[in-house]
């Protein structure tokens, strides 16, 4: 072996573990921002169950809109409502206006933090709409909802 | 009737593409080359047949032909015609015919651009298609066959997904996106190809598969993009990117491709990196068929997976399969894919390109990772989690900073190296375009660190990459005496690939800067008026005028009609929008964007009072929105201007 071929063959070995430390610290990085990062999806009664460690950290929340929580105040943009699961139920409060056609008994996630007032702040809330055709009921479809609107005729 | 003969058509592409793929090893084991020939016939018979059944399944659809289940599923007789024939690609079975449609399209086009091509590399790779097809074959006569019989035969159906018949980028984003995607099977198919003939050491087959490579990744650019404008439009948060898995399934393997694109010209100039460049063609074409299991499987479920069903486990199969058989052939020829040189000094362009191959890949990585975890932790732990955009944000924003400044570093610097001086002589310059950049972002009122890294490399890149055209025709001028549009043209002429590169570099700052600004600068209001009051916004009164609805044949439409005023001087009016789709618990909004070059101004309309005294409606001010859709065009245009054959070229290519 001439000794340009030992330098390469050094020079090689040390490029190989300058890569593979690069590659570990990356991996290390990223795995490290996963675990700050990773928002839990939990039900009522699983947040409930988290106890202490359920509070102040981003959670999504999901469940349904506990019937008759609703309250909408317009002049304070204020949004509360209860979320439950059939076995637990946490209040939540959200600010603006609550999503068109937003009812009791509709599935909701709402992402945001659980305050030790026992209070989930919400700062998104979404509707959770399932896809399957289900035909509309009568009294259901916004032309019989929304029918002065509609005699507004068109524009 | 129209069903029997998709059907068939879809039973006889499987067995034709099964008969192409083992006349391979049969001809290799027999010793008969001659019945390649067949694989030949087999890939135009397949495109054929494939044709046949998309045009019936299309048939079906205009003809509302409900006794044929994916019409039953997606189609509906008050549907306008454009989104009846676009729900081709609207649910599962459908999307996977399109997808195998378009499969079987590329094999074709790859053996008649190649026709005259002698050997068996193109054979091979057609073949190599052939197996692909297979799967997809399997997949629609099996788990997603379209052609079910529906019977009682219903007199109607639902009508296609509302969020994808709401707007007209539906009828673009999915047929660029499959193209794209399906696309890059091309340069797998001729990188196998060349593993098994034994020619993975010449340079046809990088040739070959370079080019494809560029086609695919030019129409996978142009639906990123217009996936984007989809999301912008339509979904009616004022953003256009989530870091949602569909959205990172389709960016993964441009990221990949992308890398490919550089590592390929170091190994053409060079002679290095085969290995690391193979790897590259095999995991990108990996990572379309693992984008195609996340959207179609239904295992994420987003705004996309709309579709839910048990192909997943094929999918999973046959990526196994791929990978598998990928490692295999790859290692065998491992000893002959050894580099014959060594990389150049560290300041050089060999550097760069390796640099950005490492934070290409990173990028990669990061995005796998933070797609996958939901589903690992879901299945390993049973806990149900998802990743965040602030991940995504974290991780990425520094790679894509470095990137924005290597590509002003890359094209400044020559191949092997240079010396100091020389280096500090091409490095320095641009620094002016880095300041300049700077000014003007502060001037803007940007102050978030990372846009204003965006501005200071893509800066720095503009100024670095315009400095080499004006090298190239300042000396053209001088030599020959062009003017120096004339210039310009030639030079460009000369070199497409190196200037159409750079064509999309700068297409590619120009995206880089309008979402910078348009995320730092971003301004939103919400607030419920009654008709008559206004709202103000980034120096726009904002005025409801009136809460009205209308019947429209498959949907019900309520808007706020809105006047826009500055100055008390009326701009335009506008109207956002809720579509009421008879299918769909929730209205689908359809918000309102008036664009300018200097940003867009986008209204939603979030909620109204049935009797109409009131309307919710949220504002938001974005700056420079537009020019990630131009800059987007103009990556698409350096992509073009690199691809279009130059007349030597098309001679060579004959001959």
């Amino acid at each position: 072996m001439t000794a340009s071929t030992t330098a390469r063959t050094r020079r090689r070995r040390g490029a190989g573990i300058a890569i593979a430390v690069l590659v570990a610290a990356f991996a290390w990085m990223v795995f490290g921002g996963l675990d700050k990062n990773v928002v839990f999806f939990l039900t009522p009664a699983e947040l409930a169950a988290k106890g202490n460690d359920g509070y102040e950290v981003p959670v999504r929340l999901g469940g349904q809109v506990k019937p008759g929580t609703i309250k909408w105040d317009d002049r304070t943009r204020d949004l509360r409502f209860a979320v439950t699961d059939g076995s637990g139920e946490i209040l939540v409060h959200s600010t603006g206006a609550p999503p068109q056609m937003f009812r009791d008994g509709m599935g909701v996630v709402v992402e945001g933090k659980y305050g030790r007032d026992g209070v989930f702040r919400s700062s998104s809330l979404m509707v959770k709409h399932s896809n399957e055709y289900r035909a509309p009921k009568a009294g259901e479809r916004p032309q019989d909802m929304y029918k002065t609107l509609m005699q507004g005729g068109k524009t | 009737m129209t069903r029997l003969i998709g059907l068939d058509a879809l039973w006889l592409s499987l067995a034709v593409s099964l008969f192409g793929v083992l006349l391979v090893p049969a001809a290799i084991i027999r010793r008969r080359p001659e019945w390649l020939a067949w694989t030949r016939s087999a890939v135009y018979t397949n495109f054929a047949l494939l044709t046949l059944a998309a045009g019936a399944m299309v048939y079906g659809l205009v003809a509302h032909d409900f006794s044929i289940s994916y019409v039953a599923q997606v189609g509906s007789r008050a549907t306008p015609l454009l989104f009846t024939v676009i729900s081709l690609w609207g649910a599962l079975e459908g999307s996977i015919l399109f997808w195998a449609w378009v499969l079987a399209f590329y094999a074709a086009a790859v053996l008649w651009v190649n026709r005259d091509r002698e050997g068996t590399l193109v054979p091979y790779a057609s073949a190599v298609i052939l197996a692909v097809a297979v799967f997809f074959g399997i997949l629609l006569v099996g788990p997603a066959n379209p052609f079910h019989l529906v019977s009682p035969v219903p007199p109607d159906g639902p009508g296609p997904n509302p969020l994808l018949q709401n707007h007209i980028l539906m009828a673009v984003h999915p047929p660029l996106l499959y193209l794209g995607y399906v696309g890059l099977t091309v340069p797998f198919a001729f990188a196998v190809a060349a593993m098994l003939n034994g020619e993975v050491l010449q340079d046809h087959w990088v040739v070959l598969a370079r080019r494809w490579t560029l086609v695919a990744w030019a129409l996978l650019s142009a639906a990123i993009i217009a996936g984007m404008w989809w999301s912008y439009e339509v979904l009616g948060w004022g953003g256009y990117w989530a870091w949602d898995p569909v959205e990172n399934a389709s960016f993964m393997p441009w990221l990949t491709a992308t890398a490919y694109l550089h590592s390929v010209m170091v190994q053409e100039r060079r002679g290095l990196l085969r290995l690391w460049t193979l790897n590259l063609v095999v995991a990108t074409f990996v990572l379309t068929i693992l984008g195609t299991f996340l959207t179609r499987s239904g295992i994420v479920s987003s705004v996309h997976a709309f579709t839910q069903g048990t192909i997943g486990w094929y999918f999973l199969a046959f990526i196994g399969v791929v990978l598998v058989a990928a490692l295999v052939l790859v290692a065998g020829n491992s000893d002959r894919l050894k580099s014959e040189g060594q990389l150049g000094g560290v300041i050089s362009r060999d550097t760069v390109f390796l640099l950005n191959n490492l934070l290409l890949t990173a990028f990669t990585f990061t995005v796998l990772v933070g797609t996958l975890f939901p589903l690992v932790a879901e299945a390993a732990r049973g806990v149900k989690v998802s990743v965040g955009e602030p991940f995504f944000n974290r991780m990425t924003l520094p790679i894509c900073v470095a990137l924005l400044f290597l590509m002003g570093v890359g094209p400044a610097l020559p191949w092997r190296g240079v010396s100091n001086d020389e280096a500090r002589s091409r490095l320095l310059p641009p620094a002016v375009g880095a300041a300049l950049a700077l000014v003007i972002a502060l001037m803007s009122g940007v102050r978030m660190p990372y846009a204003l890294l965006a501005w200071v490399s893509a800066g720095y890149a503009i100024a670095a990459v315009l400095r080499e055209y004006q090298r190239g025709v300042g000396g053209r001028m001088r030599a020959r005496g062009e003017r120096w549009l004339v210039a310009l043209v030639r030079l460009v002429r000369g070199n497409r690939r190196r200037y159409g590169g750079f064509l999309s570099h700068i297409g590619v700052f120009v995206v880089a800067l309008a979402i910078a600004t348009s995320s730092a600068l971003r301004r939103e209001h919400e607030q419920t008026l009654r008709p008559g009051e206004s709202m103000s916004l980034a120096g726009f009164e904002i005025r409801l005028d009136k809460v009205s609805g209308r019947e429209e044949p498959q949907r019900a439409v309520i808007g706020a009609a809105v006047t826009i005023l500055r100055g008390g001087a009326v701009l335009r009016r506008m109207e956002p929008r809720m579509n009421f789709y008879p299918t769909q618990q929730s209205p689908v909004p359809t918000p309102d964007v008036r664009s300018t070059p200097a940003g867009d101004l986008y209204l939603t309309l979030m909620a109204f009072r049935p009797d109409g005294t009131t309307a919710t409606i949220k504002a938001i001010h974005e700056p420079l929105v537009p020019w990630i859709w131009i800059g987007g065009m103009i990556v698409i245009l350096g992509a073009l201007v690199a691809l279009w054959p130059t007349p030597a070229r098309a001679t060579e290519a004959a001959a």
